[in-house]
């Protein structure tokens, strides 16, 4: 059965029509076209799906379409206009927090949640806030080091 | 996934009525229903989404000082409520150890009782806190203690076409305090080896009036341990008193060996978590001022 949803994505408003079984990751990817959501294990483990809903980090592949009608979706692609990088993105490129970057989309929006709540985070909290965004290249070191920097330069007005 | 219905009623009666249909199915989190539905293992007609039901999310005082805990509530709303985390600390403690951040800013407290696991971590604090839940269906509402509700694993006292409705949690008796600990091989993301909470109220003496202990993940439900709380009573909170009384609580626990532990390894850990969270008990303002 389709049904249509119709959510803001990224601040702009989307009108699309959904299948029942349709996931918000499946929503977003397939049918808005918005594939920086990635898919990893696909039940709510390892957190590459998180995106924001209403500014909360939520797992995109446990949520369905239909539950999306009013509500405001932050992706990975709506961080920073087209060619610049977040604060966030960009401390982890310096700190190299990436390896192979499946679970960068995640993890950078788990530290967005994180940062628009407690902008002055201990490391404590950094690692208790991506505990649900696993990556399997363990650059867990290098990622908590750069949503640190990152929560320095948010503090001291950079963007 | 085979192709199903999805409804989203704005009212309680609303629900009840979707919830007559064959293979209807209440939606609150998600976060268990989901995978169970691609994974095949559940064939579901309809989706009664609960979420935009005010009885079912919102958090409310009872007029006789309860506390009403919406059962489509997430799990991150409860442990973020004000007078929970002031009045029922063990509550939003558990409530925090649900799945990830990702999971509990979705997961419910109603879907982690009504999955009925016996390593819920919501539950043993409830328990403690003598919560009970509200329940509507075709027949109409009734209230009964969520001890007696959860009744072997994956099994409730829900009949079919009911709704679990709000958790009432009664007013905090003083000289109170509870705690809850689990035991897991990891910090974060993970599911209880063994868990343990306790509730301790004092007399005016200083002398224990009243104990609970509930076990988790040590039984086919979680469970109260009640030798270890014929232990406590009348006696003066002590570390020899809550060693002793975990002791007993280990006797009381009924584990299984599995995967995730042996027996004999789930009884270990079930005497320290079970002092330990006496004395965590113990350590909280409300027992610390009746000492004084």
């Amino acid at each position: 059965m389709k049904m249509p949803v119709t959510c803001t994505v990224n601040g702009e408003a989307h009108t699309v029509l959904a299948d029942t079984r349709d996931t918000l990751l499946d929503l977003l990817r397939e049918r808005i076209g918005l594939t920086g959501s990635k898919e990893g294990c696909g039940n709510g483990n390892c957190g590459t799906c998180t995106v924001l809903v209403d500014g909360a980090a939520v797992n995109a592949c446990l949520m369905l379409a239909l539950e999306a009608p009013g509500r405001d979706i932050v992706t990975i692609e709506g961080l920073a206009p087209r060619g610049k990088l977040h604060p966030i993105q960009q401390a982890l490129v310096e700190h190299g927090g990436t390896q192979c970057g499946f679970c960068t989309p995640g993890i950078v929006l788990s530290a967005k949640a994180l940062l628009d709540g407690n902008p002055n985070p201990t490391t404590h909290d950094v690692r208790h806030a991506i505990a649900g965004n696993i990556c399997r290249c363990t650059g867990y070191d290098k990622i908590v080091d750069a949503i640190m920097a990152a929560a320095a330069t948010l503090q001291a007005g950079g963007r | 996934m085979k192709d199903f219905a999805y409804v989203c009623p704005a009212t309680l009666g609303d629900a009840i009525a979707a919830m007559k249909g064959d293979g209807a199915r209440a939606l609150a989190g998600g976060t268990d229903l989901i995978p169970q539905m691609r994974e095949g293992r559940r064939q579901i007609a309809c989706v009664v989404d609960l979420k935009r039901i005010p009885e079912l999310t919102g958090i409310t005082a009872g007029a006789d000082g309860s506390l009403v805990l919406g059962a489509a509530a997430s799990a991150s709303h409860v442990a973020q409520n004000a007078v929970v985390a002031g009045a029922y600390p063990a509550v939003a403690q558990s409530a925090r150890l649900i799945g990830s951040l990702q999971v509990q800013n979705r997961a419910s407290l109603g879907g982690n009782i009504c999955n009925a696991a016996p390593s819920a971590d919501a539950v043993p604090a409830l328990i403690c806190h003598q919560a009970s839940v509200r329940i509507a269906g075709p027949a109409g509402q009734r209230e009964e203690a969520l001890e007696d509700f959860i009744r072997a694993p994956g099994k409730t006292n829900l009949a079919p076409g009911e709704l679990l409705v709000s958790i009432v949690l009664p007013p905090v008796a003083p000289r109170s305090a509870a705690a809850y600990l689990r035991f897991t091989p990891r910090r974060e993301m993970d599911i209880a080896v063994a868990g343990a909470a306790a509730w301790i109220c004092l007399d005016a003496g200083g002398r224990v009036a009243a104990a609970r202990v509930v076990l988790a993940s040590v039984g086919p439900t979680p469970m109260r341990a009640a030798s270890a709380e014929r232990q406590l009573l009348g006696e003066r909170p002590s570390r020899a008193l809550f060693a002793s009384a975990g002791r007993l609580a280990a006797g009381d626990a009924r584990p299984i060996s599995d995967t995730r532990g042996s027996a004999d390894y789930r009884r270990s850990l079930t005497a320290v978590l079970t002092a330990r969270a006496l004395a965590d008990c113990c350590a909280a303002t409300p027992i610390q001022q009746a000492l004084a």
